[in-house]
Order: structure tokens, then C-alpha cells, then sequence
């Protein structure tokens, strides 16, 4: 019988909805299907992971899961893994998974695969790599629990639809004291007014080609004509510091999966097209016709986006009066 | 204050990667270069021994070839290096890569390890993590703003809303993110004495690791191209791409 948890990755209020996806894939290749919940509102969540087909969900509303970063949750995931032996641990690609994930290897001595978009059974996961040219299969060897970390949205979140509410199990592991030395003294947000990235239905996302952080006003001009429709950035324009980091789609940034993406001044690396390549529609827009971005687009506009782009929010407006 | 920045060197970041017949990555008769990202760590390591004094030592697993990623740290500014090369090592997947490196960082000595986030060509993102707890020290991730001060490392982690601010008490294990500093370019004199630093080289069992530690957990049973999309419409703007992008997105009907 094939045992498959999933770390949940417990925000203040309430749980990120990535552990819904990763619930649905573990019911798809396992008969005990159960969460790990650390932190407050761990138990609260308890309810919504049982409605995904968690059977059984461990759970502590400990402030130190929440305080401290990665060391306590690694430990007391150890823990827990050694009680119930679990064959696969299932994280989401988030920065926190990512911290706990990797600690929690240095302590099992088990094989850690990343970016993931696909489990078919306990011990076999699918990554995509080259900018998703290339899928890799890869067989997980080594003791248990394997560890998979996956990328958001390879898989559809579907409730259960019925069946028994999960048992809450308390998680009474004791956290040694020298493990709460990096701690979150301070938490801010910068969300930029309109939907989130990932919820969207549109995504206008801009790079190096837009020349000028300034000129991301087109773009927000432009998604406040749509309406439901989100900002975002490449590496590159992020790392230059026009926008926040939490605008970035792509490897290192969000996952998006938009009915339509328009890429605008975006060459299309590798890096880039990993976060966006699954949306419904892409259009680009780009001065150079070679941008590997025209490769995926379904329109492709090869002209000036500081041109195109306050022209197509007229036109919006026009068409929508 | 003793730093030690992990670096890696990558296959060109800038070109089209390939698998050899054995699905590793090609690494070898390829261009490459230290991994852009591990820059901005280098980087972060020097301003911390410009401020405190004390030596930045650059730990590097690789081929031999990844001494011109070394080459390229050490012209930036750091004091020294290390190479963990050993045939035993090919394939070397996230866990063996850690243990490797771990000991390596705790042969050196270290009041603060840095490391780029991930790397350009694995892009696995948890290894420096993996590091912290072999060498059971605190950990501050994703780092965008850094400072030391009075034994504790404080940043600015960046999160998927914003930031946080985490500090940790020294020693203590800090990712960059490529945001947090602006890396240096190496200057003539900093090439030329790079060439006199010293480079130390170790193998597996110098490091006092047995084959079984480095044995890796993870083989490849397939490698297939992803399904293409058909070509789309691309069309020179003339002056109607605004008309024909309104008409698609009225099509989709999200206008």
C-alpha cells in the first residue's frame, strides 16, 4: 500500500491552495492520502485538505512553525516520517517548501527531485526541462520518504466530491530550542492593486524590450482596460529592480496559466517561457522577429510595443464603449 | 570574518543546452561560465570582508574546466579557493552535491556561507538549504538586501507577496537572490593576481567521504521531446497589430 503525504504550506489565515493540487495527484497514485500541516491555522485547514482526500492530516497551530523558517518544520516532518514511514513526501515549488524540503533531505538522506510536473507513482516523477522542449522521466531511488517538489499548476486541484472528513492528528513533536534561531521578525506585502498573477485572466508581462521601467505604465494601463488581468516581468527587468521580485513569471517566479498572455518586449529564455508556456493563448509582441518567443505565440505582432501597446488600449476602450 | 561562497560553473547560460547519450548535461568541450546567479553571491561575500576584513574563499565542485569559474571569482576579488574535482562525481545529483560541499565549506572554516539561490542549469533550488543542515547551521533564504552587524546576518527574504525580514545569529548560511547586490567587474590587476591565488584541490576521499555518500538517488529512464505547437500568425505591425491584438482578445473573449 503506497503511503503519500503532502506538506501543506500553511499561510496566517489560511492554506496556499498549491497543496489542493498536489492532494489530487497523491490520491492518483496512492490508497493513503495524508497532509502535514504546520503552523497557525494548520487545524482550520484541516477541513479544506479533507475535502482534496486527505484521510488523515497532521497538524500543529505552533507559532514557532510560523516564526522560525524551515529548521522546525524539517524537524518535525522528520519526526513524523519516522512514525508513519510515508513512501512520498509532496512540496510545492514555493520558497518555504523549497527551505523545508531541503533541510528535511540532509536529514532522511533521501532523493530530492525538483520542479516536477508530473508523479506516476511513488518512486517515478516527470520534470521538464530546456524551457519545457525536453520531458525527462526520472526514477526515484534510494530509502524513502522520496522527496518531490512540484511546479504549480501541473495538475488540476478537484475536490473529492464526498467521502469521510479527514482525523486530525496533533502533531506534538517537541522543537529543540537550537532550531529556532532564524527567525521572521518582521512580514510585508507589496500586492499590486487588480487580481493576482496567478488568478488572472490575462496576463500582460513585460520585458527588457519595454527600454524603461517607466514604461511599465503602459502595461498597467493596458490590464485596467481589459479588467481581470494582471502585470508581470521577466528576470531580467526584475532584476534590475523596475518592478518588485514578486511580479516575475517564469523559473524562479510564479507559474501562470492565463486564457491569454501577451508578452511584450520579451525575448521568450528559457527561464522565462517555463512559467507562461501553459497558457491558453499567447500573443507577443517584439521588434525582433528571431525572439524564440514568436516560436510559442499563437499571434505574434514583430513591431514597437511602445507603439502597439497604448494604441491596443485605445482600441480597447474603443471597442468597449 | 571568514566567508565562503559556493559557486558553480555552468554550461554558457546564454546558449542551447544539451543532453549527452548518458542524459547528463553536456559539460565538457562546451563554453561555460561561473553561473551568473553565484555572481551576485561573490559579490555579497566581498562587500562583507571589504567592511570586516577577513578572506572570501570560493568552494567549487565540478570538472576541471570549472576553474575558470573560480578564475572568474578570484579575479573579482576573492582571496582563495577550492576545487572538489573526482571522476566519482559525474551524474553527482542535489544530495551528493550537498555532502560534497559541506565538506568542503567545514574544511574551510566559515562565519557565513553564501550561495545564489539556484543554478542556471539545474535550477533544483534547494541545495544551499541542504548545505545549512549538513554543516547544522541557520539558514536566511532568498535573500534581496543583506546586512551583518554584531554577530547576526539580517535580510530581506523575498516571499510570494512581498518580503520578510529574517535574521539568524552567526554562523550562518545566506542565499542571494540576483537582485541583492550589484556584482563587480573584475579589473586588469584583479585578473592578474587572481592567477597567484591560492587553489586547493581535493577528491572524494580527501573530503573523508566513502562512494556510498556520493552515490546518486535519482537516474534518468527517459528523455523524450515535448509535444510542439503548431506555428502561430506572425505578422510585421503595419499599423493595425493593435486592431488584429483587440480582434484576438475578443475572440477568447476576455474583452
Amino acid at each position: 500500500m503506497a503511503r503519500v503525504w503532502v506538506y501543506a504550506d500553511v499561510r496566517p489565515g489560511k492554506v496556499d491552495a498549491s497543496a489542493f493540487e498536489l492532494l489530487t495527484k497523491a490520491r492518483a497514485i496512492a490508497d493513503q492520502v495524508e497532509a502535514v500541516a504546520l503552523g497557525p491555522g494548520a487545524t482550520e485547514a484541516a477541513g479544506a485538505l479533507g475535502d482534496y482526500g486527505a484521510q488523515t492530516v497532521y497538524a500543529s497551530d505552533q507559532p514557532v512553525y510560523a516564526e522560525s523558517v524551515a529548521r522546525p518544520a524539517a524537524f518535525a516532518l522528520r519526526e513524523l516520517a519516522r512514525e508513519h514511514a510515508p513512501n512520498l513526501i509532496l512540496f510545492s515549488q514555493s520558497y518555504d517548501a523549497r527551505d523545508v524540503a531541503g533541510r528535511l533531505q540532509a536529514m532522511t538522506g533521501s532523493t530530492l527531485m525538483s520542479n516536477a510536473n508530473d508523479v506516476s507513482a511513488v518512486d517515478q516523477a516527470e520534470t521538464q526541462i530546456f524551457g519545457g522542449t525536453t520531458i525527462v522521466q526520472v526514477a526515484l531511488e534510494g530509502p524513502d520518504p522520496k522527496l518531490v517538489l512540484m511546479r504549480p499548476k501541473s495538475t488540476a486541484a478537484e475536490p473529492t466530491g464526498g467521502g469521510p472528513a479527514a482525523t486530525v492528528v496533533p502533531v506534538e513533536v517537541q522543537v529543540p530550542d537550537g532550531l529556532t534561531s532564524a527567525r521572521r521578525v518582521e512580514c510585508h506585502e507589496e500586492q499590486a492593486s487588480g487580481p493576482k498573477l496567478e488568478e488572472a485572466k490575462v496576463v500582460v508581462s513585460g520585458g527588457r524590450g519595454l527600454q524603461q521601467p517607466e514604461n511599465f505604465k503602459l502595461l498597467e494601463d493596458l490590464a485596467a482596460v481589459i479588467g481581470n488581468a494582471a502585470v508581470g516581468a521577466t528576470r531580467a527587468v526584475v532584476d534590475s529592480g523596475w518592478v518588485p521580485y514578486n511580479y516575475q513569471v517564469g523559473q524562479t517566479g510564479k507559474t501562470v496559466k492565463p486564457e491569454v498572455y501577451i508578452a511584450v518586449g520579451v525575448s521568450g529564455a528559457i527561464q522565462h517561457l517555463v512559467g507562461m508556456k501553459e497558457a491558453k493563448r499567447i500573443v507577443a509582441i517584439n521588434r525582433d522577429a528571431d525572439a524564440p518567443i514568436f516560436k510559442i505565440a499563437d499571434l505574434g505582432i514583430v513591431g514597437d510595443a511602445l507603439k502597439v501597446i497604448p494604441a491596443l488600449t485605445e482600441e480597447i476602450k474603443a471597442r468597449k464603449s | 570574518m571568514n566567508v565562503v561562497v559556493l559557486a558553480k560553473y555552468v554550461p554558457n547560460p546564454n546558449g542551447i543546452p544539451e543532453l549527452g547519450d548518458d542524459f547528463l548535461l553536456r559539460r565538457e568541450g562546451v563554453e561555460g561560465a561561473l553561473d551568473p546567479g553565484d555572481e551576485f553571491g561573490v559579490e555579497a561575500g566581498l562587500q562583507l570582508t571589504d567592511a570586516n576584513g577577513g578572506e572570501v574563499t570560493i568552494v567549487s565542485m565540478g570538472p576541471e574546466a570549472a576553474m575558470a569559474g573560480i578564475r572568474k571569482a578570484l579575479s573579482m576579488g576573492a582571496h582563495k579557493a577550492v576545487l572538489v574535482t573526482d571522476d566519482g562525481l559525474r551524474g553527482a545529483d542535489a544530495l551528493v552535491t550537498a555532502r560534497v560541499l559541506a565538506a568542503a565549506v567545514e574544511k574551510a572554516g566559515f562565519d557565513v556561507v553564501i550561495a545564489g539561490v539556484e543554478s542556471t542549469d539545474g535550477y533544483t533550488g534547494t541545495l544551499p538549504m541542504t548545505v545549512g543542515e549538513l554543516l547544522g547551521v541557520p539558514s536566511v533564504t532568498f535573500a534581496r538586501r543583506l546586512d551583518v552587524s554584531d554577530g547576526t546576518v539580517r535580510i530581506e527574504r523575498q516571499t510570494e507577496l512581498g518580503y520578510d525580514v529574517v535574521e539568524a545569529p552567526l554562523p550562518a548560511l545566506v542565499t542571494v537572490t540576483a537582485g541583492a547586490t550589484s556584482p563587480r567587474y573584475p579589473t586588469l590587476k584583479g585578473i592578474m593576481q587572481a592567477k597567484q591565488k591560492p587553489v586547493e584541490r581535493y577528491t572524494v576521499s580527501d573530503l573523508g567521504l566513502s562512494p556510498d555518500d556520493v552515490a546518486p538517488t535519482q537516474r534518468v529512464t527517459g528523455v523524450e521531446p515535448a509535444p510542439e505547437k503548431g506555428p502561430g500568425e506572425i505578422v510585421e505591425d503595419s499599423g493595425d497589430g493593435a486592431a488584429r491584438i483587440a480582434a484576438f482578445l475578443q475572440d477568447a473573449k476576455v474583452i
